[in-house]
């Protein structure tokens, strides 16, 4: 019955969607950090994803029909944007210039991505909760 | 038996297509946040009428649907089209979630009353053959 496909399609989508928000709590939570120097300051992270197609899943089981595709996270990135600098001689982070970085992290951005996030997250729980009682309901045909 | 055939029509490959579609409108949804993903659906009524023939041309019912020039079809493969988004965007993802979900939400709708339709016939040939 290829409605199992729907499970591992939108678990998928449930794993890849979490850990985009947990990234994104991440990123709210180092909002203010500082630093002594650009190198060492906390970068906004954010997830990769890609398409997984057909055969091209590993460690799946099982085969998806044609044209159907899960979710992955290809990986965790740093953002290459540079960090605010703040002329402020008082701070006892502040280096031999009197500046400190601050983490470029634009909360706004943030909140946009989680609510995306969120959103995508409970589409996909929705199509499980539907797919599964459609099951239920085809395992009991006849009875 | 050609008589249980003809009784329950169509109706099994009904099911099994409608389920291919959920899985398809599923993967669309997954793939919501996926830059380049492109959206694909079956043009439902062209594949069951032309499963009787070997070549297949994909019909579009639908504005949104992309002409597609026919393939072989066998009993397994569908016709896929790309959905034509009502607003683009930058990443080139074309998933419209509200269009998805309500074409999840219809393809459900059609599964269940294939299935309420299935098991009525399959009462009816119980009771029958109960001789009731």
């Amino acid at each position: 019955m290829s409605l199992n496909n729907v499970f591992n399609i939108a678990g998928s989508a449930l794993n890849a969607q979490s850990v985009r928000l947990n990234t994104i709590s991440s990123n709210l939570a180092n909002v203010d950090t500082v630093a002594s120097s650009p190198e060492d300051v906390y970068k906004a992270r954010y997830p990769v994803f890609s398409s997984v197609y057909g055969d091209a899943i590993n460690g799946m089981g099982k085969q998806h029909g044609a044209g159907a595709a899960a979710v992955r996270v290809d990986g965790i990135v740093e953002s290459e944007a540079s960090a605010q600098e703040i002329h402020d001689p008082q701070h006892p982070m502040a280096n031999e210039d009197g500046n400190v970085y601050k983490a470029n992290i634009n909360s706004v951005d943030e909140m946009v991505n989680m609510i995306s996030a969120s959103r995508t997250y409970q589409s996909s729980i929705e199509a499980i909760n539907t797919t599964k009682q459609l099951m239920i309901q085809t395992l009991s045909l006849g009875r | 038996m050609s008589i249980i055939d003809g009784v329950f029509g169509n109706s099994a490959q009904v099911l099994s297509l409608r389920a291919q579609r959920s899985e398809l409108i599923t993967s669309n949804l997954a793939n919501a946040d996926t830059p380049g993903y492109k959206a694909v659906d079956i043009d439902f009524e062209s594949v069951l009428s032309s499963t009787s023939s070997s070549v297949t041309q994909g019909q579009r019912t639908h504005e949104n649907h992309i002409a597609m020039d026919g393939g072989i079809s066998g009993q397994g493969d569908m016709n896929l089209s790309y959905r034509t988004p009502n607003q683009p965007r930058l990443d080139g993802n074309t998933v419209e979630t509200d269009t998805e979900r309500m074409a999840f939400t219809d393809n459900a709708l059609r599964y269940q009353a294939t299935l309420n339709f299935l098991d009525g016939r399959i009462k009816s040939i119980v009771s029958t053959l109960r001789g009731e």
